[in-house]
């Protein structure tokens, strides 16, 4: 089974959100980026599966220029066999879905995975785009999965409850938890990441469908209104007359 | 040309996020200078389909195909992109919910259209451009984006947009049919489990929050955050160590790697207020904060907040809320 991961760059969890004078891009100064925690799962449930079958291999793929190769190596450590890196700067979507379906394409790959969305552009949507790019199943988002040949059952949130849904590779899902326990490297993975393959490759496709014309933060909360503990209930009453939320 | 909005339904009732996008997008429309249709998915009720005239729909189309009850991601994709061709839709409108971001990410390479999610405004249409307002950086910002295709898809986030209702009007409903075969039901799910919703509110589509952190102890104590949510016709919820350590389950499980709520009331119990946890609450319209903590962080991001032992504050709201009813 050949499963291709893909993995985002993302502004570490904890990070505070600023933009640059212009509000046109992010403010990348000072901060650490991490593999987004949803394509950790993808990642790892993709090495599970193929370490239960004893036999597979896990390709990383990021679209992304050389400054998120830390975090590709990261996921070589993690246990990836050879990554590959389409060199350009993820603008939109669709364009990070083309190139995807243009490498899972060439390299026929039975099982592709990813996280549910990025945790920076929240978007939601590469995977459904690829797996329409490629003509092939999509289930999104799968919070459990396993394989049987070249058979899947996963499950897929609802609203309000879950699907059990089978379907036969190639297939697309993305992931969220609790489809596993995301690992950490350890300093074996870490020193064998060093001589994994890492291939880089141009882009393909057609230029972004949408553009980001400017950033902006929320406004500031006006600053909270205490209310006595002991004189809790005050609490509903200006939650009806003054809020007006109840 | 015209709107076509994805409304989706379930026990033949249409859901409350699907009112909001049935009146977004009729408001859309109303912008555009055209109408706009609706297409029904899921289990519906003819009856309620014509109810969305009142949030402004002309028409909704409705495909009575059984196999449409559950959701079935080759199946409804076809099913919104036959209706589109056939409406000549150049803006298609859906809720930003599971289904909605599936088939909306099929839809736009399928329709070739620019496809925006998480949208909580109306759209900017001045000097011919199309831009719209949506979260980015899980809460922690917004961005506004030009949508640059001639076909535009919205997933509109669930809660931020106020539902236009103008009652007693009524919508014509139209049978449809995408002529659907057994190859686009292939991935039918096989089964369909729905989980307890304490309360019977499901979080996602709730309008009030109530939020239980590792203050409260223990599992054995959620009966303190039940009853006050029950009293408020509330969800319950809760944050990422609390389903860590299995107090309460994963679909509870509320921040920037968990469900993102937007509710008009969101009550955190005994939640110090981690950035990660703060990314999935903040767009809520108010937030209170209970905590013994005085320094406990949330307490600078609420706007009503009582500095107190959550097992002693805890009864005395879920009292005075009884009180009021």
């Amino acid at each position: 089974m050949k499963f291709l991961v893909c993995i985002s760059n993302v502004p570490d969890t904890t990070t505070k959100i600023t933009f640059t004078p212009d509000n046109k891009e992010f403010n990348k100064a000072g901060v650490q980026f991490v593999i987004n925690p949803w394509d950790e799962y993808a990642l790892t449930r993709a090495i599970e599966l193929k370490e239960a079958a004893g036999s597979g291999t896990v390709t990383v793929l990021n679209v992304g220029e050389a400054d998120t190769e830390p975090n590709i190596r990261k996921a070589l450590a993690i246990g990836a066999d050879d990554a590959i890196r389409v060199n350009a700067a993820p603008t939109d979507a669709y364009f990070v879905a083309e190139q995807i379906a243009a490498i899972a394409k060439e390299g026929a790959y039975d099982v592709i995975l990813m996280g549910k969305e990025s945790i920076d552009y929240n978007g939601f949507q590469v995977h459904g785009m690829v797996g329409e790019m490629l003509g092939i199943p999509t289930v999104a988002p799968a919070m459990k999965l396993d394989l049987s040949g070249n058979t899947a059952t996963l499950e897929r949130e609802i609203e309000g409850g879950k699907e059990i849904v089978t379907v036969n590779t190639p297939f697309v899902a993305s992931c969220q938890q609790p489809m596993c326990e995301p690992r950490i490297p350890n300093m074996r993975g870490i020193m064998t990441a060093r001589t994994k393959p890492l291939k880089v490759v141009p882009a393909v496709g057609e230029p972004a469908r949408t553009q980001v014309q400017e950033y902006a933060l929320p406004p500031k909360k006006q600053g909270v209104k205490l209310i006595d503990a002991e004189n809790a209930g005050e609490l509903i009453k200006l939650l009806r007359n003054e809020a007006k939320v109840i | 040309m015209s709107v076509l909005v994805v409304v989706e339904c379930a026990d033949g009732e249409v859901k409350k996020s699907s009112l909001e996008v049935a009146s977004y997008g009729a408001q859309v429309a109303a912008q555009l200078g055209t109408t706009a249709t609706a297409i029904a998915v899921g289990e519906a009720n003819e009856a309620n389909l014509a109810k969305l005239g009142e949030q402004g729909i002309a028409k909704v189309l409705y495909d009575a195909e059984p196999r449409l009850k559950d959701f079935v991601n080759n199946a409804y994709t076809k099913l919104i992109a036959t209706a589109a061709e056939q409406e000549q839709a150049k803006v298609i409108v859906l809720a930003n919910s599971n289904i909605g971001a599936a088939v909306g990410s099929r839809l736009s390479v399928r329709l070739k259209a620019s496809l925006a999610t998480n949208v909580v405004e109306l759209p900017k249409t001045d000097g011919g451009q199309f831009v719209v307002k949506r979260g980015a950086f899980s809460g922690k910002a917004f961005s506004d984006v030009v949508l640059s295709g001639d076909r535009k898809i919205i997933a509109v986030k669930k809660n931020s947009t106020e539902a236009q209702h103008e009652a007693g009007k009524t919508a014509e409903v139209a049978s449809f049919s995408a002529q659907l075969s057994d190859a686009d039901f292939a991935d039918a799910p096989k089964q369909v489990v729905m989980q307890d919703q304490a309360g019977g509110v499901l979080l996602p589509e709730a309008e009030r929050v109530v939020s239980g952190g590792r203050g409260m102890k223990g599992p054995e104590n959620w009966n303190l955050i039940e009853d006050l949510a029950k009293a408020l016709g509330a969800a319950t919820a809760c944050s990422k160590p609390v389903s860590d350590v299995d107090w309460r389950p994963h679909h509870e499980h509320v921040g920037q790697t968990g469900i993102t709520v937007s509710p008009n009331l969101y009550i955190a119990c005994g939640i110090s207020g981690a950035i990660q946890h703060l990314a999935g609450v903040n767009s809520s319209k108010v937030i209170v904060v209970i905590n013994k903590d005085p320094e406990a962080p949330f307490f600078k991001a609420a706007d009503y907040g009582i500095v107190g032992d959550v097992f002693d504050v805890l009864p005395k709201l879920t009292a005075a809320v009884k009180a009021l009813n």
